[in-house]
Order: C-alpha cells, then structure tokens, then sequence
C-alpha cells in the first residue's frame, strides 16, 4: 500500500541526507496517508531522526548537513527553491526526544509560544486556546490552577504533553515525534499513547521509538530502518506478526539491535 | 514495602580506594586547603579596607560627610570634596555600558547565531585579541586620534544640531566625558561579547530547535529562545564590563581632560575617581591630600561593591521565576 497511495500527507522520493562524509540516509522511499500513524523503528544510528528531522527540513540549522531527494507535503516539495521553511513549519510540527519547554516562559505563555508569531490574538481567543490544547493533552487539571507558574515546575511528563500542548496550538497538518516517550515513567508514557491516538482523527503523525510495544500499540504503519536504508514498511500488524524481511524479523524479535 | 532484614541485604564490597582512612586523610588536607584560601581572600580584602580605611582617617576627620557631596578640591586650600570624581566615574561607566552593551549582544549574536561557523570564529577571535590590548594603548589612540577627530568633526556637529540641548552645549576641547565615554565602550565592547558568546554557546539547541520548530524565523528564535534562555548569563556579562569601565584608569586619565567639574555637557572635560588617585597621589602636597586621596580610593572599594550587591541582586530577581530544577 505504501507506493501507490494517492492520498499520501507526506511522501519521501529518494531522498538522501549527508553529514560530511557520513552518508546517513540512503534513498529512502516511502509515503505517509493522511490521519494516520507512521512508526519509523529501527537500532540506534540507523538514521531514524535524521529521516524524521528532514520532513520539516530541521537540518537547515545543523551545518554541514546536506538533504537531496524530495519531500513532498500535499504533493509539494519541501525543499524546491520557493518554499518558505518558516510557512512550512507551521504545517509540521515537531516534538522532540528530551521536553523542551521555555525554561523564561509560564505553562500559559509556553503553550501559546508558536500561536504569538502569527501576531497578538485577543486575550479571550488566547485564553481558549490555551485551554483547548490543554486538554487535549489532557494536562489541563492537572495545571489549570497555576497557568501563570513557570513551565520548569512541570515534572517530566507534565512538560512533554506541554511541549505536545504548544505544537498543536500552531495547528500543524503533520506532528513528528522522535521519541517522544523515552523520557517518560510508564504512566506518562501511556497518556501520551492515549493523546496520540486521539490526535490521528485530525492530524497526520509520524513517530520514531525504540519501543516495539509502542510501535505496535499506536500505529498504523511500521518503518523499519536500518543502516540508512528502509529496508521495509507495511501495515504495524504484518510487520510485527509476518515481516518479510530476515532483518525486520531479527530485529523485532530482539535478536538484534 | 518492608525493609529488607540484615540476612536480605546485598552485600556490598567496597573498591580499594575507599580505604577509609587514605580518603579521611586526603578530604581532611583538601578542605584545609581550600578553607585556607577562602578565608585568606576574605582576609587580604578586610585587610585592604581596614588599611584604607585608617589612612583615609585624617581627610575623615577633616572634611566629614561632606567629603562625598563636596564640590571643592583644592589641595593647598585643604579642602577636599569627591563629588565631581564620583559623578565623572558613573557617568563614564554607565554611559559607556548603555552604548557598549546593545553592541556587544548584537556582536555576540551574529557571532554565535547568524555567521557561519568560519566567518563566526574568525570575528570571535579577533573580539578575543581587542580584549587582550593593554589599556594604555586605547589610551594613547584615544589622545592621539580619537580626541583631535571628536574635536574637529564631531563635537562641533553634535552641538551645531543637539547645542540646545545641555549635554551638547559648550566648545569642542576633545578629550573630553565623551572622548572618555567612547574610549571605554570600545574596551568593554570586547569582553562583554565574549562572555555573552560563551552564553550562547552554553544554549542547548533543543530550545533553538524547540523555537524553529514552531515556524519562528531566526530573528524570533533568537527572542523567543536564545535571549530568554540567556538572561542571566548575559546580565552577568554586562556586571562585568561594568567593573571594568568603572575601575578603568589609564585609557581614561588620558582622554577624559582631568576637570574636576561637575557638568551636564558631554562636550566638557571631567574626571574620575581612578584618574584622580593615578595623577595626584605621587606629588600628593600634604599629609591630607594624601588622605583625601586615599578616602577616594575606600570610596571607589564602597562604590564597586554596591554596584557588584546590586547587580547579584538583579541577578537574584531575574532568575527566581525559573526556579524549579532549570
Ligand atoms: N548533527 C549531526 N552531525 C553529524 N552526524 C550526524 C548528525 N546527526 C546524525 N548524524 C549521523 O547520522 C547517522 C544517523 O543518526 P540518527 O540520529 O538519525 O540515528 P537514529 O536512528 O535516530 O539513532 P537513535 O536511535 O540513537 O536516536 C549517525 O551515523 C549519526 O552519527
Ligand atoms: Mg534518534
């Protein structure tokens, strides 16, 4: 299903990511339907972030990094000449490994943080988004009492469903998570489980994780990556219960990686 | 849960370099020492005040309170007032700081946020060897070619278009508060750079990242994550360049004019606390003169540690909110 689909959010065409000499990403071909969940899986260094980090060309900042290929978006490419990154991030978001909120900002203003740069709102469309996104993530009871307190008060998990609170405010199309989870307890980890089935009703979303048992819970399609090259990608169910592949049933099984 | 019996408990063999008494012995000497040093800081300044301090005690007793808001200095009349030293010297600072440190974070922001990589350390390294320069080399181009040039051009055009206002008013002699003005944010401009490039170095890229992620363009990552992030780091920078203007002796003893005269007009010579100790204390013509002199110096000690209490405080106010574990 992965080649053909018409209604694919997000397709990568060969593309390939350099760092230096590094060769980290390696022809990779693959698409992603609109509202649905895509898990890259994958050891570590095999390139799984670095697919990631080029669907929203975050590799403009690291110098050094060079991307060729295509990364279509609505089937536009994200890397031709007219397209504005800045535009482009607001229809793909992103959530990080470690959370990242703004350490000089309250819980209200972090959440609010990407809505601002589209100018001033009124105070009472901020104050509902605020709360929209809050439960949403449903962090809103938890903090509803101390909006105004600083963000860094927030345990570990309180601040990644923040930092997912802040992405959601922007109202992506896309949301990528790299390991959204990795630092989070099981309870944590669960809610944002939850939360991401939940947001795939509006949203397309592409996860990377180095927990099978995620992968498996929350998406529809697994990715398996391996030295930089997709080595395959189908429905979550084939892949964990009959891949076709010797190193997708290696890794799976745990007897690499 | 219950705690586990004695039988339970893993036991726990120690490494051999946890002999008990080797580490006593080695932490014991090691605090020693670092005590030592603590308290011999602590002792050289007490001592350094005391000292001051009972030299200055003939001008205490002469001239009383009104040694700080006196106007007058005349060494052969005896009569000695610091006012006109205490204002040049906060003038001088804290104009050159209001100057030096828009600059300065600007500078350290293309360094570490704009610039590539290459063209980044190149102008770091070069901001690195400004610093390096001995003041009395800022001085000696400060006498020699900046002073003539705000005498010829600049001066008179400041007061030709701002003369109505009373920080413009008054002839062009050159060396001047605003030769003294520019000669040090040129010296601060230097350090305050580096220490706010190294602050933004110390940024993880997860906040920049974090901001670009969002949609922000550079510019709003740098407002949004970078500065935020950076505040205290670059207040900190800024108290230092702040100590080193005020303290600042030999660049400005030779372009500030030596007046000592309190006035509003940047275009008129002034004179600062440093430069008066520098010029007079060598030919110091009486006892109290040297006393006064000496009173001067306690003062410029009192000044640099309120103005040091008052920047921790600010410090204090402006990372409290963070709080938490940040
Ligand atoms: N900023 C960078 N500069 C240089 N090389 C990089 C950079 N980021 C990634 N790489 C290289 O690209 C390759 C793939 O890295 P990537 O981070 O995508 O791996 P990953 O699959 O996400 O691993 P992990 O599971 O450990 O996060 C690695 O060889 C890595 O060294
Ligand atoms: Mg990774």
């Amino acid at each position: 299903m992965s080649e053909a689909t018409t209604d694919a959010k997000i397709r990568l065409d060969r593309l390939n990511v350099h760092f230096g000499a590094n060769h980290a990403v390696k022809e990779v071909t693959m698409a992603m339907a609109s509202n649905s969940v895509t898990a890259i899986i994958g050891p570590s260094g095999c390139g799984k972030s670095t697919v990631l980090r080029s669907i929203n060309r975050m590799h403009d900042l690291t110098p050094g990094a060079r991307v060729n290929g295509s990364v279509l978006l609505d089937g536009e490419d994200i890397y031709r000449k007219e397209c504005d990154p800045v535009t482009m991030r607001r229809r793909v978001g992103m959530v990080f490994q470690k959370p990242n909120p703004f350490p000089a900002m309250s819980i209200y203003d972090n959440v609010i943080a990407g809505y601002r740069l589209n100018g001033r709102g009124r105070r009472s469309e901020m104050d509902a988004l605020v709360e929209q996104c809050l439960q949403r993530v449903s962090l809103w009871d938890e903090v509803k009492e101390r909006l105004h307190v600083n963000a860094m008060q927030l345990s570990g998990g309180q601040q990644q469903r923040l930092c997912i609170a802040r992405t959601i405010a922007v109202m992506p199309e896309v949301i990528l998570m790299d390991e959204p989870c990795s630092a989070l307890d099981p309870i944590s980890t669960l809610k944002v489980e939850e939360l991401i089935d939940e947001l795939k009703e509006k949203y397309t979303i592409v996860i990377v994780t180095h927990n099978m048992q995620q992968a498996a819970r929350v998406s529809d399609t697994t990715a398996f990556f391996y030295l930089g090259e997709l080595i395959e990608m189908g429905d979550t169910k084939k892949i964990f219960t009959n891949p076709e592949k010797r190193q997708t049933e290696d890794y799976i099984t745990g007897r690499f990686g | 849960m219950p705690r586990p019996s004695h039988a339970e408990r893993p036991v726990i063999f120690l490494p051999p370099r946890w002999n008990i008494k080797r580490g006593l012995n080695g932490d014991f000497l090691f605090k020693g020492v670092t005590v030592l040093f603590a308290i011999s800081i602590l002792g050289i300044l007490l001592l350094m005040a005391v000292s001051m301090y009972r030299q200055s005690l003939p001008s205490i007793h002469t001239s009383g309170w009104s040694f700080i808001p006196g106007k007058e200095w005349d060494p052969v009349g005896g009569t000695f007032g610091a006012l006109p030293y205490i204002y040049g010297s906060l003038v001088s600072s804290l104009l050159s700081l209001a100057l030096a440190t828009p600059l300065s974070i600007a500078t350290a922001l293309f360094i570490t946020e704009v610039a590539n990589r290459r063209v980044g350390g190149m102008i770091a390294a070069l901001v690195e060897l400004l610093a390096a320069i001995p003041s009395v080399i800022y001085g000696l181009w400060g006498v020699l070619v900046m002073a003539p040039w705000l005498q010829r051009t600049v001066e008179p055009f400041l007061n030709d278009h701002l003369g109505f206002l009373p920080f413009f008013s008054g002839p062009p002699y050159g060396v001047s508060m605003l030769a003294a003005v520019l000669i040090l944010m040129i010296m601060i401009v230097p350090i305050i750079t580096s220490i706010t490039k190294e602050v933004l170095l110390a940024i993880p890229d997860s906040q920049r990242e974090a901001a670009v992620a969002l949609g922000a363009t550079r510019w709003e990552m740098i407002r949004m994550a970078v500065l935020p992030y950076g505040r205290s780091g670059i207040l900190g920078a800024v108290i230092l360049g702040l100590g080193r203007a005020i303290g600042e002796t030999m660049a400005v003893t030779m372009v500030i004019g030596n007046t000592p005269k309190i006035s509003l007009s940047l275009l008129d010579p002034a004179y600062t606390m440093p430069s008066v100790i520098a010029n007079e204390f060598a030919e110091a013509s009486s006892d109290l003169h040297a006393a006064a002199l000496m009173e001067i110096g306690l003062l410029l000690l009192v000044v640099t540690l309120i103005i040091n209490s008052l920047a921790r405080l600010l410090l204090w106010g402006v990372n409290r909110p963070t709080g938490g574990q940040a």
